[in-house]
């Protein structure tokens, strides 16, 4: 088999048994890999209407075709569950090394279900897999269960697991691979901490086999080519990591402050961009495996939160900066060093913290909880750390800012969608990301449908970021895209560079698929619409295709963008249309039939 | 004059494209535990290391091969293994001092980078720069200009 090895694994949780399976050939070509081919599995063997923290729901990890080749960026795999933090269904996306060494040891997944009545993880040795006690590791830290697990294995093993906070079921707990990769939303390593699954251990020595090898070094040298030549990722994501997007996202005026409250302009940008990241803190760029791109900072901090870890990312570096007031980047560095050693996604965390500090100050959360204000640096590491361990006021920021803020009485002080918080760009300032937001099937997440490009960047083509027509459009395209390219096991950020017909030639080359272009692309709606038959069964209704009301009724208090808000009525029945969905969202049946999901 | 890899850790980014890139010219599967070149990185404080055959002039590996099997390319300077007389032996995994050299248990015999007869795949892919095929002093004297830069830089500092 070319691209795909074939072969998942079933771990069997509460019976300790361990199977292996040959993947359908059909479920391989229609929903790829990974994200798609995982969220297939996941739908078939799933109740959609499972409590995520029930040994019935189940967490698939899952590589794609091009995992662990030489396709540009082609390290990743994905995770798919349904996820803690809102209902919906998971797909949490990683980097690193972890999808590939996953992949040399001969399989493309694993599908764990039940649940251990003891802390367990799974080594897997190529071809020897064994379920292990993980008692010893219970309580340890991401780096040092890492370090523990590679040397009872294997030194070149890779490691994924949770941290503490994945064990204390914090709603948006992560699940940490090769030290500081996340696949960081929707709360997936709280699932893990539910099975009472600490870690995989993974270490593999055979290979991946493509195609046509001549025909994929073309496609790949092609892709790896224009990836260079282009701006973003040739240059501005090499230079200064994703944080080269501060200075760019202020001055566009998307840049949010103080949990949305604000005009998204932060005064105080400079001291929180890549620039400045570049010049103080920086101690070398980072690549995932097999990514010529690069965008991984390595940071140090040389002041009284002295440390050395990975990130900040442009996302981490607006929630604990801009988000909270906060202008420390030392204290943004630690507060992300903490996210990731503790196992926590870093943008929920601190939008959580955003969302409190704007009910303490505003007397709603009484101060005897916490005396958090806009701007207290130290204050927000600490509660970093508290968090992970639900400890004091920590326990109810491990709930997410929407069932904190509904605790309260004030769910509209929650910047939300489905219950999972927002990124890094006010949508009042970007009508394509608002809808992006609104109808994301995984709830309040840019990368599904990154409008960011064509309404800021201007990439592929410049969309006006204040219209709301053509957006559906643009936007079913961007979302179709994103699901191929997650599913292929590919990078989103190639897609600066690089398009539809290079992917899908990679695509071809290695699995060896006679597949159009259009065809393939097709497959992205199929997976997408997918994912929302399952969140329309687990009970999510049009209703849920939401904003926060502040979004949509509070107009942009000042910079380019003032006074607008968020037209979501004039794009959400477009966008319904054009995907093939009734006015209530639900997928008619011709197009369940187009798609062969009927 | 021979050229050989030169390595430079400060610009590595970890990403083992080259790893890829070897497996896939030798092996014609993608397979870095058949990779000839290997990254070591030490993930906690961020610093990884591409390691490869630095094809010494007085090659250890080539003077305890007892078949002959190891020979040094005329046109290239690169020591080579000759597959087909390769005996298994292991003796130049113990004698090269770098590790350099890696046995592998399916085909029962030693590789080495063989600088891909004088155009090195790795380099071609590798973003950063890390890697690049020079002559072996030109590599020095560009180590030698970076630091004395740093030294220009550090005198008009206090001048």
């Amino acid at each position: 088999m070319y691209g795909w090895i074939g072969k998942i694994l079933r771990v069997n949780l509460s019976d300790g048994t361990i199977g292996k399976e040959a993947l359908k050939i059909d479920d391989m070509h229609n929903f790829i890999g990974a994200r798609g081919l995982g969220t297939k599995i996941f739908y078939d063997e799933v109740d959609p209407q499972v409590d995520p923290l029930s040994p019935e729901n189940k967490i698939i990890f899952m590589t794609g075709p091009l995992t662990g080749t030489l396709a540009s960026s082609g390290g990743r795999y994905n995770v798919v569950t349904k996820g803690v933090l809102n209902g919906t269904i998971a797909a949490s996306n990683s980097g690193g090394a972890f999808g590939p060494e996953l992949k040399y040891a001969g399989y493309d997944g694993i599908i764990f279900e039940g649940k251990a009545n003891k802390p367990v993880y799974l080594w897997i040795n190529n071809d020897t897999v064994e379920l292990r006690s993980a008692e010893d590791l219970w309580g340890k830290t991401v780096p040092e269960t890492t370090d523990i697990l590679k040397e009872t294995t294997n030194d070149e093993a890779k490691v994924a697991c949770i941290g503490p906070a994945g064990e204390k079921l914090v709603k948006f707990a992560c699940i940490m691979n090769d030290y500081n990769r996340a696949a960081g939303r929707s709360g997936v390593g709280a699932v893990m901490g539910f099975k009472n699954l600490k870690a995989v251990a993974v270490r593999g020595t055979q290979g991946v086999k493509v195609a046509d090898v001549s025909g994929f070094m073309n496609a790949i040298n092609d892709a790896r080519s224009k990836l260079k030549a282009h701006p973003v990722t040739g240059a501005g994501l090499a230079a200064y990591g994703t944080n080269v997007l501060v200075n760019i996202l202020n001055v566009h005026g998307g840049l949010p402050v103080n949990n949305f409250s604000e005009a998204a302009v932060f005064p105080q940008a400079e001291k929180i961009s890549g620039e400045f990241q570049a010049e103080n803190n920086l101690v070398r760029n980072k690549g995932c495996f097999g990514c010529s791109i690069g965008c991984g900072r390595v940071s140090k901090n040389k002041g009284k939160y002295k440390a050395i870890g990975e990130g900040p990312e442009y996302e981490a570096t607006w929630g604990f900066g801009s988000d909270i007031g906060v202008d420390d980047f030392e204290a943004i560095c630690k507060a992300n060093f903490l996210c990731n050693e503790l196992g926590m996604d870093a943008i929920s965390l601190p939008t959580t913290i955003a969302c409190a500090t704007e009910m303490l100050e505003k007397g709603i959360i009484p101060r005897d909880r916490s005396e958090m204000t806009w701007g207290d640096a130290d204050t927000m590491v600490e509660l970093t750390r508290m968090t992970a361990y639900r400890e004091g006021f920590g326990d109810e920021l491990a709930e997410g800012s929407y069932r904190l803020a509904e605790s309260y009485g004030h769910p509209e002080f929650s910047m939300t969608a489905k219950k999972q918080e927002l990124p890094a760009y006010d949508p009042r300032g970007q009508q394509g990301i608002g809808l992006n937001y609104a109808t994301s099937n995984r709830g309040g997440c840019h990368v599904r449908g990154y409008m960011t490009a064509p309404e800021v960047l201007g990439i592929p083509i410049k969309a006006d970021p204040d219209a709301t027509e053509g957006k559906p459009e643009l936007l079913k395209i961007f979302q179709d895209l994103t699901a191929v390219v997650d599913s292929a096991g590919l990078c989103l950020f190639i897609t600066f560079g690089i398009g539809l017909p290079e992917i899908a030639e990679q695509y071809r080359t290695a699995t060896g698929v006679d597949i159009s272009d259009e065809d393939l692309l097709k497959a992205g709606d199929r997976i997408w619409t997918l994912e929302k038959l399952f969140n329309l069964k687990a009970g999510f209704t049009k209703a849920d295709d939401t904003l926060p009301t502040r979004l949509l009724t509070e107009p942009m208090k000042g910079g380019p963008h003032q006074g607008m808000v968020v037209n979501l009525d004039a794009m959400v029945p477009v966008y319904y249309n054009i995907r093939g969905w009734d006015e209530d969202g639900v997928p008619t049946e011709d197009k369940l039939a187009e798609l062969g999901l009927s | 004059m021979d050229k050989i890899l030169v390595v430079q850790p400060e610009k590595c980014t970890g990403c083992r494209t080259c790893e890829l890139t070897c497996s896939i010219s030798h092996t014609n599967e993608f397979k870095p535990e058949l990779s000839r070149i290997s990254v070591l990185s030490f993930e906690k404080v961020g610093f990884a290391v591409p390691m490869v055959c630095q094809q010494c002039g007085v090659a250890a590996c080539m003077k305890v091969c007892s078949v002959g099997a190891i020979t040094k390319n005329a046109v290239t300077g690169a020591m080579e293994v000759q597959d087909s007389k390769c005996i298994g032996c292991k003796m130049c995994t113990i004698a090269c001092p770098f590790g350099a050299i890696h046995y592998h248990v399916e085909t029962n015999i030693a590789s080495k980078c063989d600088l891909c007869g004088g155009d090195p795949a790795c380099v071609k892919l590798c973003a950063s720069g890390a890697i690049s095929y020079q002559d072996a002093n030109v590599g020095s004297l560009t180590k030698r200009k970076a630091f004395a830069a740093r030294f220009k830089d550090v005198f008009e500092e206090v001048r």
